[in-house]
């Protein structure tokens, strides 16, 4: 247990480094949300130094800091000049969607790639093998933004996907089969392009974790023992191949996010990838750290899971 | 032994490509920035060799005419045959960016010949595409550069000094390699003037291509230095009385070579990715000046997308690339694995 205490931990210090970085970084911003009103005749300099006063904007940095945690505390993350809200809540309706597309994608490339992996760990060097390992090159030479936009030019000549959006226009008023079956078509093209980007890395790195483990002394023993095929491979070589693979998860996550971020973009997906894309247009200072900070928890999340995971496959960290 | 004549060849392919792209003004027949506004979006024309059933020796094609009742469909008019020259002078270019030029590859006379069709503005896309390789392939070379500079330095200070220094440094990495990579790509470039001229847009991806990446390299020159500087033949070195800088330069750097040669083959096809992805959405290199990230920009627009497809081509120039630099990255890394069970 003071293992996870001290992950955690580690975790909660590594967020508040992240936002005093960025934090750091939006000092070095020429300019602000307030320059574009400045241009508008109709407000005078009197509003416009009003609002400077409300958003702090004048202030030092280490005190726009201090009030920013403030409203972190209390849930708000900030202020949105653009959509003069609180950030929080705009972050969260966007990032809804980013969980679904990513947790989607990220259980589909696992269970695609596990399988995938194993055969050819266990048939190396022979035509699946082979064959695998082709694929794998081919879609690892092959980026994220020109995959995407490949997969919706072709959604767009043959009409076979819709091409952009979450749900149709009519979504409302279809029953609730008619729901998931639009929503699952709209996912599809987003859901493929993180999929197929995610997917060589995985494969490559579970084909050699289990190759590995096939190859190590002890499982060569228990062969020597009359141990079935089926049961050294699935009992003893996987379990042994488990710490690389948890590991790999935690790195798939923050792989998927930033992948996530441009075929959100490049799919119209209502999720933080656009948000963020309009916020730095606009100088929307705090939902851009924003939703730097949501992508950072979303990534720490993910590898605290994996080290979880980790904590309850390898007796030889619960030891320690 | 096998390993050497392997990354050889990749560095031979890679010199290739880099060096098509290099003289973009030789193999280009037009301007990137030239207009002709009669033919918007004219897609890729064919090549011909056989007119009318007869062989011919030099390759022509047939000049563009509107389609019937059409406004913006063309379609061959197979009474106008144009040949294809060869060596002929065209518009004035700098060769390598020194040298005034006017000799192309190939060009045509009394029309323009669009191998890979034109874009909205008339502007051919071959040409387009071989001059934006320019700078999309500059700023990654560059960015690459700084980068593997910038974490020698950071890495060999961290490594070599230990103590509070190494602590701070690592610490500041580890904050860099944890948020997702895109995300601190944004997070960096939000910060930074946003409508600036494409020198400084180009100066500017540079930098912030180098402020994400220094993080992972910079790790592992500390781990090489680690391991390095406890070595005997340092030890020794240090007992004859070398100094730091002596020491850090004839022991310790030369020892780091391989896994900084090995993180540039990976950093720069990334970072021409990165170029390509901020360009792409219009936060990069502006307009008219071609890059592969903002020739792509334009298929933001759905009617593009569906109906011109040539657009979509500069997204492909990069995959050669990609090849090249992975398959050197693979051969130097296994190099470095094969040196290091030799001794």
């Amino acid at each position: 247990m003071r293992y996870l205490a001290r992950r955690l931990a580690q975790a909660a210090l590594l967020l508040l480094g992240v936002s005093i970085l960025t934090f750091l970084f939006s000092a070095l911003a020429p300019g602000n949300y307030l320059d574009d009103m400045r241009l508008n005749p109709q407000i005078s300099a009197a509003t416009l130094a009003a609002l400077r006063a409300q958003y702090d904007l004048d202030r030092p940095l280490p005190l726009r800091y201090a009030r920013w945690m403030n409203s972190v505390a209390h849930g708000e993350l900030g202020y949105s000049f653009a959509y003069n809200s609180p950030v929080a809540p705009l972050l969260w309706m966007r990032a809804r969607n980013t969980l679904l597309l990513t947790l989607t994608a990220m259980l589909l490339a696992w269970a695609l790639a596990l399988p995938l992996g194993i055969w050819s760990a266990e048939k190396r060097g022979g035509l699946p093998d082979r064959a695998v390992s082709l694929a794998t090159a081919t879609l690892m030479v092959v980026p994220d933004l020109v995959l995407a936009l490949g997969l919706l030019i072709l959604a767009a000549r043959s009409g076979w996907f819709p091409t952009g959006g979450m749900v149709s226009v009519d979504f409302a008023e279809l029953s609730s089969a008619g729901k998931f079956r639009d929503l699952a078509l709209h996912m599809a093209l987003p859901v493929a392009a993180l999929v197929l980007s995610a997917l060589p890395t995985l494969v490559r790195h579970i084909r050699a974790a289990v190759g590995d483990a096939l190859t190590a002394p002890f499982l060569r023993a228990a062969m020597a023992h009359g141990i079935s095929r089926r049961k050294l491979l699935y009992r003893y070589a996987l379990r042994a191949a488990a710490n690389p693979l948890i590991s790999l998860f935690g790195f798939s996550v923050g792989a998927l996010l930033s992948g996530s971020l441009i075929v959100e973009i490049v799919m119209s997906w209502p999720g933080l990838g656009p948000l963020l894309l309009e916020a730095i247009l606009a100088r929307d200072l705090y939902v851009v750290i924003g939703g730097v900070l949501f992508s950072t928890v979303f990534l720490v999340c993910g590898n605290f899971l994996a080290d979880m995971l980790l904590y309850w496959a390898d007796p030889r960290i619960r030891a320690r | 032994m096998m390993q050497r004549r392997r990354i050889v060849r990749w560095v031979v392919a890679l010199f290739v490509l880099h060096a098509a792209v290099a003289c973009a003004g030789f193999l280009a027949p037009y301007d990137p920035v030239q207009q002709d506004r009669e033919h918007v979006y004219s897609a890729p024309m064919r090549i011909h060799f056989v007119e009318h059933g007869r062989m011919r020796l030099r390759p022509f094609f047939y000049a563009q005419r509107l389609r019937e009742g059409s406004y913006n469909l063309f379609e061959e008019d197979t009474e106008r045959a144009i040949p294809v020259d060869f060596l002929v002078t065209g518009a004035p270019y700098r060769l390598l960016g020194l040298v005034v030029c006017r000799r192309h590859l190939f060009g045509v006379q009394g029309a323009r010949l669009y191998l890979l069709g034109s874009d909205g503005f008339g502007r051919d896309q071959l040409s387009r595409i071989l001059y934006g390789g320019q700078l999309s392939l500059l700023s990654g070379l560059l960015g690459a550069a700084c980068t593997v500079f910038f974490s020698a330095l950071i890495g060999t200070l961290a490594g070599f000094y230990g103590g509070w220094r190494d602590a701070l440094l690592m610490r500041l990495a580890e904050l860099f390699l944890a948020l997702p990579w895109l995300y601190l790509l944004f997070a960096l470039r939000a910060f930074l003037p946003l409508s600036v001229s494409p020198t400084k847009a180009f100066l500017l991806v540079v930098v912030v291509l180098a402020a994400v990446g220094w993080a992972r390299p910079a790790r592992l020159v500390r781990g090489v230095v680690l391991s390095v500087k406890e070595r005997d033949f340092v030890r020794a070195a240090r007992g004859f009385g070398a100094g730091d800088a002596y020491l850090v330069r004839h022991h310790i750097l030369p020892e780091t070579r391989s896994v900084l040669l090995t993180q540039s083959a990976i950093l720069v096809p990334q970072f021409v990715l990165a170029e390509m992805t901020l360009s792409f959405l219009g936060l990069g290199i502006p307009e008219p000046v071609p890059s592969w990230g903002n020739l792509l920009g334009i298929l933001q627009q759905y009617s593009v997308l569906v109906s011109y497809w040539w657009m979509y081509l500069p997204a492909l120039a990069i995959v050669p690339f990609f090849v090249g630099y992975q398959g050197l990255a693979n051969a130097l890394h296994e190099d470095e694995a094969t040196a290091k069970i030799d001794g």
